[in-house]
């Protein structure tokens, strides 16, 4: 639980997010969270100067990017005598962002701080094997001719073959799985099957375009404009015709042949930008600001990397035993959506009295989380996950949802690859 | 501790030729402490805020040059005392006194011979280079035998006397073309180009080129290097033999004549002949450009662009002093309108440095806006860091939320009087305070405009031409209520952003439109009467307008003109040519849709031959440019604008109406007030009222010679 001050979040902006389309896509991570924090600076009562702090979660910025929250923070006019760094916690790093901005505000080191993520996996480099850097190694050795000639000689095909970095980072490497392998091992725990998983990601998209149709995105959304005079207004992710039928017919790309995962039930390689103002109440009161919501609570978790999809369960159960608040006490939830089967697992998982006892710590069952509740407009299957920035966009969205239905009381969480669960909980009224 | 404790043997070692050079008012001479021998020669003239060599400036130096012989220099660095400025070049206050030709010739001549002294010192001279290093600066700087640079954005090196209707004169074509090489030497003489610091040492213009402080370092080092001075070699300095030079000149004529006709411009072509006929022999080429600059300085040619460099200056001045002295700078800009116009405004403004919000509800024209303004970006800013930079200061803003945080906001939406009214109902409420309030409209009175306001007298207008990055006039559209302040801050504002101001009242048209459309109607007259495009846009291009007038009504685009035609016939009772009206209906607006007057290709117009046999009138000229100063007279005479200098700048900027012929008033007084007054009431016994001489004329005389 929060000790020290009140922790406000005042408003927020997010880019579409982009589908990556296998080259990189026309705006780098930076880019991205300057789109973004320019239009949220740009709506203030205060200077950008005003910033105690900006912190940044990303990944994997670009080599060009070394602490991209610094960048970010100077190519927005925040001025050179505001701080800025950038943290990591794969998939929640956005979500890191925004809790370490709260823990300073609550602890009074901090009063107005520019939090968020941002990530552009299209930008992922490619690599040369340690074979090709070796062999380039012996190469710029050798001086003369003969030992040129030599050294040419034992170049193999193979050594151009490119590591793909953003494959490697989506590999655990302690226990040797793919992200989309551990969502096929939390569907084999919990039985879910493919047609369960296929009609979840039809829903997700279903519920996406309905968001978009009935402009409840706008709101946090602005729009990013290229270089070449294209504007983006929405995420481009979502795909309208998609159905059962063509959503069967995808084939499984981790578990090869016999698995259930597939393209069509995974979140998508995306990039995007997500960023938060928040505020202590002295900033608030000082700047006159409209508060969208309190930071209550924050909890993370540690689990088997190998069933990290069910981190939204262990990071959330010790808030709501904390808060003593039961599944539904929780007006909307927004539980990112890595896999459609780690959504389901972790939904399953609270209903299972089994797991509840052994795995956390409880007498039995915790319940059903209810569907209307959870993910209201869609999620990382439809939208995409760009993995900084996924974190801080299911908090802004989940502060729209609940002003949007004048509802209280939400929690966003998220699972992380290497075997982590990050939770906060959040109310509107002060 | 004092300095002389310090250093106790100051006085002692004085040398007393030093003390000569406190007689000389422009030049300072100091010794280099930390390396005895080494003198400072540090020009610093008296009473400018910048150096410019004056002949009392150039004399001097003969005098400071005796000084450091005399005080047995072991080596020289020769610096501006101004700050953050090297030398501006020749001082052009003094081109007009110049009595003839015989008289400039003697003083270059002197000139040759002073800076000859110079480049023949035994103790090797640096020029120490920050800031403008332009003309005569920088036929200074090549005649030492080093020259260091500073690499920062200020630095520029170049020949700008081509713009003033000369080439350099002070040696420069001699030494540029031995150091550089011919192709480089000419093209920058040729073009009037400036080179930045890395350009300049890729050149080999300068030796080095480093980061400000290491500049007195550097100069040092290159004093002790004993490196001869540095000459072209290779490809560089064959393109100087006789038979490359007439190839190579042969392409320098070509390229020079489709930018300017040699009647009009003659200085370039003499350049380019000066190099082909003495470019073997260096001591013939000295005299040979000092004959040829002493014939181009005392020209017409040069006395009109002299005058435009004056207006220009005066033109800067009006944004410099202005009552809106001491208000801070404008940081954030916002425009409303995603156009072409309210695009390129809001692009420039961000290329100028400044923050800038661009409002439109369509997000198609705010990508439009965005891939624009990047390709602006690229061109003028070129490094990729400065062009981020710009792109991140670039902010598309459907909402409008920059309305609140901006010092200037700019109305640039469509011609509507109702959509413009409802805007500025919506804004003003919205302004910060202080934020100066601005429309581009080019048809709308400011008085119809401000009716919305609560303040009507903060409404001022900001009249930016078409393109924005090209054209350097913007005209600052006051109405009868707009208070001065808001002029003058709106003036200082044109200024910051590196355009003209030129104050105009808020009369239909204002003043550039006003005085092209009856020019521009004459052409489609022409045409009409049967007379070729191409015929009737060459008569104005001889004449030495910039382009021809149906060229030019098919770029601005033939919707726009009638629009502004439609707009001055309802005010002044002009006649809109049917052909105009017709070619609008039939959707051929020009080089926008491929077909106007002309049929565009590939963004030119084709143009084909002049059949022999249509009839050309011989009075095409005066009847095309007589309306166009009939019409200034008039705006004179009105009070469009205060004078006949602003008139003329104005004019100049905003139309490009022929700069060596200094502006229709200097036009008209070169001409003759009578003489033209007189063809101008033949014409109207001719062809009607049009050409009825405006009252205007007979108070001529007095305001033109005043």
């Amino acid at each position: 639980m929060h000790q020290g001050r009140s922790v406000f979040i005042v408003d927020g902006s997010r880019t579409p997010f982009l589908r990556a389309a296998g080259k990189p896509g026309p705006f780098a991570a930076a880019d991205l969270a300057v789109s973004a924090g320019r239009s949220l600076l740009s709506r203030q009562s205060f200077e950008p100067e005003e910033l105690d702090e900006v912190v940044i979660g990303c990944v994997g910025p670009d080599a060009d990017e070394a602490n991209i929250g610094r960048v970010v923070s100077l190519r927005l006019g925040c001025g050179q005598g505001t701080p800025a760094w950038t943290v990591q916690r794969n998939c929640a790093s956005g979500m890191q962002a925004v809790d370490t901005a709260a823990t300073n505000i609550a602890f009074g080191r901090s009063d107005l701080v520019l939090a968020g993520g941002t990530e552009a996996m299209s930008h992922a480099p490619l690599f040369y094997s340690d074979d090709m850097v070796n062999w380039l190694a012996d190469f710029n050795r050798a001086k003369s001719a003969s030992a040129r000639l030599k050294a040419m000689s034992k170049l193999r095909p193979g050594h151009l073959k490119p590591v793909i970095s953003l494959l490697k980072g989506l590999k655990d490497p302690i226990v040797g799985l793919s992200m989309g392998q551990t969502a096929e091992k939390v569907a084999h725990r919990f039985n879910i099957s493919r047609e369960q998983m296929d009609t979840f990601a039809l829903e997700s998209h279903r519920r996406l375009a309905a968001a978009i149709d009935e402009g409840r995105l706008a709101a946090e959304i602005d729009p990013l404009f290229d270089t070449k005079g294209n504007a983006y207004e929405n995420d481009n992710g979502l795909r309208r015709d998609s159905d059962m039928e063509k959503l069967a017919r995808l084939r499984p790309i981790f578990d090869r042949d016999v698995g259930n995962v597939t393209a069509g039930n995974s979140s998508q390689i995306t990039d995007g930008a997500a960023m938060l103002i928040l505020a202590s109440e002295d900033a608030v009161k000082k700047h006159n600001l409209e508060v969208m919501g309190r930071i209550v609570d924050t909890q993370w978790a540690g689990l088997d990397p190998a069933q990290m999809g069910l981190g939204p369960v262990h990071s959330s159960t010790p808030v709501l035993k904390r808060q003593g608040l039961a599944l539904d006490d929780v007006d909307y939830w927004e539980l990112n959506e890595a896999f459609a089967a780690q959504v389901l697992g972790c939904v399953e998982a609270w209903k299972s009295a089994a797991y509840c006892r052994d795995e956390l710590e409880l007498d039995g069952a915790l319940g059903e989380l209810d569907r209307d509740r959870l993910n209201v407009d869609g999620g990382a299957v439809s939208i995409g996950h760009p993995v900084g920035a996924s974190g801080a966009r299911i908090i802004l969205h989940l502060l729209h949802v609940l002003k949007e239905n004048n509802a209280n009381r939400g929690i966003a969480t998220i699972c992380i690859g290497g075997g982590q669960g990050g939770t906060v909980l959040l109310e509107r009224a002060a | 501790m004092s300095e002389s404790t310090n250093n106790p043997s100051t006085t002692a070692e004085r040398n007393p030729a030093l003390d000569k050079a406190t007689g000389l008012l422009n030049w300072r001479i100091e010794p280099e402490k930390s390396s005895p021998g080494i003198y400072w020669l540090i020009l610093d003239r008296a009473g400018a805020s910048q150096n410019s060599l004056s002949e009392e400036v150039v004399k001097e130096l003969d005098k400071a040059i005796d000084i450091v012989v005399e005080l047995n220099a072991k080596g020289i660095i020769l610096r501006s005392g101004k700050p953050g400025s090297f030398i501006v070049g020749a001082d052009v206050s003094e081109f007009a006194d110049v009595p003839g030709e015989k008289e400039a010739l003697e003083y270059i001549r002197e000139a040759h011979r002073i800076f000859a002294r110079l480049e023949d010192l035994a103790a090797p001279v640096v020029a120490m280079i920050q800031g403008h290093c332009l003309g005569g600066g920088l036929e200074l700087a090549l005649a030492c035998r080093y020259r260091v640079c500073a690499d920062d954005d200020a630095t520029r090196l170049g020949f700008p006397e081509v713009m003033l209707g000369i080439h350099p004169g002070f040696g420069g074509t001699v030494r540029s073309i031995e150091t550089i090489g011919a192709a480089k030497a000419m093209e920058m003489m040729l073009t009037g180009r400036n080179m930045r610091a890395r350009a300049a040492r890729r050149s080999g213009l300068v030796d080095m080129a480093v980061a400000p402080r290491h500049l007195t370092r550097a100069a040092l080092k290159l004093i002790q290097s004993g490196k001869p001075r540095r000459v072209a070699k290779g490809a560089a300095a064959a393109a100087n033999y006789p038979g490359a030079r007439h190839a190579l000149a042969k392409v320098m004529r070509d390229k020079t004549s489709k930018r300017a006709s040699k009647s009009h411009y003659p200085a370039p072509f003499s350049l380019i002949d000066l190099w082909v006929e003495h470019g073997g022999d260096r001591e013939e080429m000295f005299e040979a450009e000092a004959q040829s600059v002493a014939r181009l300085i005392t020209s017409d040619t040069s006395r009109g662009l002299v005058k435009v460099f004056f207006l220009q200056e005066q033109l800067k001045d009006l944004g410099k002093n202005t009552g809106a002295d001491g208000a801070p700078k404008v940081e954030r800009v916002h425009v409303i309108g995603a156009g072409v116009m309210g695009g390129d405004i809001a692009a420039w403004c961000a290329a100028q440095g400044l923050e800038v919000t661009i409002q439109d509800r369509a997000p198609e024209a705010l990508a439009r806006v965005v891939s624009r303004a990047h390709k602006l970006f690229s061109r003028r800013l070129k490094d990729p860091m400065r062009i981020t930079a710009a792109m991140d200061r670039f902010m598309p803003d459907a909402a409008g939320n920059g309305i609140a945080r901006a010092d200037v906001v700019i109305e640039a939406i469509f011609e509507n009087i109702e959509a413009k009214q409802g805007l500025f109902r919506d804004v003003e409420p919205r302004l910060k305070p202080g934020a100066v309030l601005a429309t581009n409209t080019s048809s709308i009175p400011l008085e119809t405009l401000s009716e919305a306001l609560a303040r009507p007298e903060r409404l001022v207008g900001l009249h930016f031409f078409n393109p924005v990055a090209k054209m350097q006039l913007v005209e600052i559209v006051a109405s009868e209520q707009t208070a001065q302040v808001e002029i003058d801050r709106a003036a200082a504002f044109a200024h910051q952003i590196s355009r003209l101001p030129v104050p105009v009242n808020s009369s239909p048209g204002f003043l550039v439109n006003r005085i092209l459309m009856p020019y521009l109607m004459e052409a489609v007259e022409l045409l009409d009467e049967g007379v070729p495009g191409p015929a009737i846009d060459k008569a104005a291009t001889e004449f030495g307008m910039p382009m021809g007038p149906i060229t030019l009504a098919d770029t601005v685009g033939l919707d726009i003109c009638l629009s502004v035609a439609k707009n001055l016939g309802e005010a002044f009772g002009d006649e809109v040519p049917v052909r105009l009206i017709e070619k609008v209906e039939a959707g051929d607006l020009g080089k926008k849709t491929g077909r106007g007057f002309y049929e565009w290709k590939k963004g030119k117009p084709v143009k084909g031959r002049v059949d022999k046999s249509s009839s050309i009138p011989e009075d095409m000229e005066d009847r095309m440019i007589l309306r166009f100063v009939n019409e200034a007279v008039a705006c004179l005479r009105e009070g469009v604008v205060a004078d006949t200098e602003l008139l003329d700048g104005g004019v100049i900027f905003g139309t490009g109406f022929a700069p060596f012929r200094g502006g229709p008033m200097n036009y008209i007084r070169d001409e003759g007030v009578r003489d033209l007054r007189e063809r101008l009431e033949e014409l109207a016994k001719r062809y009607g009222d049009r050409f009825e001489p405006d009252l205007g004329w007979d108070t001529l005389d007095d305001r033109l010679f005043e």
